[in-house]
């Protein structure tokens, strides 16, 4: 089959690799229709992941066809169109069965390159394989390990181009917005105005959030926040962003912040001579109200420095992390879809055939042309 | 050749450990445990019964019988059972997979043991890895 393989820093090309096969008994094979780019695939394809072997398969986010199922999976039959979530995850473990599937237990696979706090996290597609990653969805074929939990399908009145955000994009956005635990009168900020900024600036909406702000420094994406979610946009290259939460906050601070920026720029080992990253992060603290909530969903294991601890302790924050939002939040948000009350579209601003996947990947991380994300269709 | 290397790169490790107390590194590094023989412990979201069915280690446990030796006890809060295994002391001439006991970082080692254990008694599979990248590229076609 074609996929799109990484090959080395800054290197995509599409490949002829063999075809996945079912290895578990859970697992299924889906025929792809649609994968979309990811902010958490930038720090790889820089060459920033020592993990990555060349000819690994990209992309975390997608949607297909069933093709072919293992003998123990339940849910799914030949030909049902399923959107997969990103996180791999088993369903019966205690994270699992708690409802925190993006923390499974059983969620990678063989000798693993343990991180240095030990307790591995839920699998991803389109990861290297040497940190228990899988395959990625930028790919004529994927094989979806435990199949009954990560995938649902979608129903008939969702077409591919809105369902396949349900995959990562979106669980991300409403888990922004969860782990803040939004309620109806709040103020919320957004750091960053890519597809999953924009998503928990509309998760954040739908909560019942008062009034929400979203940060960035694209005009394009910012008039994308104002037409699409409600929300209000800053741009902080012409606006003091403190002094302006300030003020649309009754002087209060936001009751949320949540840092959706993307990974930190910062340095992926400890201790290290890179420049340091986390300034959307940095700013979220300083801007939040006493007592508040400050949620970063910045991915990838970059260390941060110069955080403002004392801020926290001062003002008694709570900050929550969050990386990959497991799919239990994708039937809801798929339903969301049906009833058009969640509309992702036109964040695929530019879609091209997985042959051009190389030129896609340039077009999302230099952000040029106005490109928010770009889709594939294999 | 890596074998040797986690040799070697251990008896320095514990040398240097038994020379001056013990400095705290961090982030912590693989391979630097002065106590390469403490317990290592996975909770497995089953009951000690259903874990060690008639007190018969699980597999692949049940393959490092006579080099280590296994505990369980009864999670607190219903969280199923703690597995405990540690490697019987000494460095005696070991057969099979428990050479990895002597030759590797045994802390590792269980800690990869332990978790197939949990997986197969969680899910009735040890959750296999894609094919390996090394036979994915293909010349492009
Ligand atoms: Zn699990």
């Amino acid at each position: 089959m074609r996929a799109l393989c990484w090959e080395g820093a800054g290197a995509l090309a599409v490949r002829q690799v063999p075809d996945p096969e079912l290895r578990n008994a859970h697992d299924m094979i889906v025929r792809v229709r649609r994968s979309a780019t990811s902010g958490g695939d930038l720090p790889l394809l820089a060459g920033r992941v020592p993990e990555a072997t060349v000819g690994e398969v990209l992309g975390h986010e997608f949607l297909g066809e069933v093709v072919e199922i293992g003998p123990e999976v339940r849910r799914h039959r030949i030909a049902d169109r399923v959107v997969v979530g990103a996180a791999v995850a088993c369903g019966a473990c205690w994270f699992c069965r708690t409802g925190l599937l993006d923390c499974c237990d059983n969620g990678t696979s063989g000798v693993t390159a343990e991180p240095p706090w030990v307790q591995p996290a839920a699998g991803c597609y389109g990861r290297p394989a040497r940190l228990g990653g899988f395959a990625g969805g930028h790919a004529e074929f994927v094989r979806v390990p435990y199949a009954d939990v990560g995938a649902y399908a979608v129903p008939e009145q969702v077409d591919d181009d809105r369902a396949v955000f349900a995959s990562a994009a979106a669980p991300a956005g409403w888990q922004g917005a969860e782990l803040g635990g939004v309620v109806p009168g709040d103020v919320v900020a957004v750091w960053g105005a890519g597809a999953v900024g924009q998503l928990t600036a509309g998760a954040a909406v739908a909560r019942g959030a008062d009034r929400v702000i979203v940060v960035d420094e694209h005009d394009d994406r910012l008039r994308m926040v104002a037409r699409h979610t409600g929300a209000e946009a800053l741009n902080h290259r012409y606006v003091d962003v403190l002094a302006e939460l300030r003020e649309r906050s009754g002087g209060r601070g936001p009751d949320v912040c949540v840092d959706a920026a993307g990974p930190p720029a910062g340095p992926t080992r400890w201790p290290a001579v890179e420049p340091d990253g986390g300034v959307a992060l940095r700013e979220a603290v300083h801007a939040c109200r006493k007592g508040g909530t400050v949620v970063t969903l910045g991915g990838g294991t970059a260390f941060v420095d110069r955080f403002p601890l004392g801020a926290v302790t001062d003002k008694g924050l709570a900050v929550r992390g969050g990386r990959r939002r497991g799919p239990a939040a994708i039937p809801e948000l798929l339903d969301r879809m049906a009833r058009d009350e969640l509309v992702t579209e036109h964040l695929a601003t530019h879609r091209l055939p997985l042959e051009r996947g190389a030129d896609g990947y340039a077009l999302f991380r230099d952000r040029v042309d106005g490109c928010v994300r770009v889709v594939f269709t294999p | 050749m890596a074998r040797t290397g986690w040799l070697a790169g251990s008896a320095v490790a514990l040398a240097a450990v038994g020379a001056r107390a013990l400095v705290r590194r961090w982030p912590p590094r693989a391979g630097t445990d002065p106590w390469p023989g403490r317990w290592q412990v996975v909770t497995v979201a089953k009951r000690p019964e259903q874990v060690l069915p008639g007190g018969r280690w699980p597999e692949p446990l049940s393959r490092l019988d006579g080099a280590v030796e296994v505990r369980a006890r009864a999670a607190p809060g219903g969280r199923g059972t703690e597995l405990a295994v540690r490697p019987l002391g000494g460095e005696p001439t070991l057969p099979g997979p428990a050479a990895h006991l002597v030759g590797d970082e045994p802390g590792r080692y269980l800690r990869q043991v332990l978790r197939e254990t949990k997986q197969l008694v969680e899910t009735g599979e040890v959750l296999r890895a894609d094919r390996s990248p090394l036979d994915r590229p293909e010349p492009a076609g």
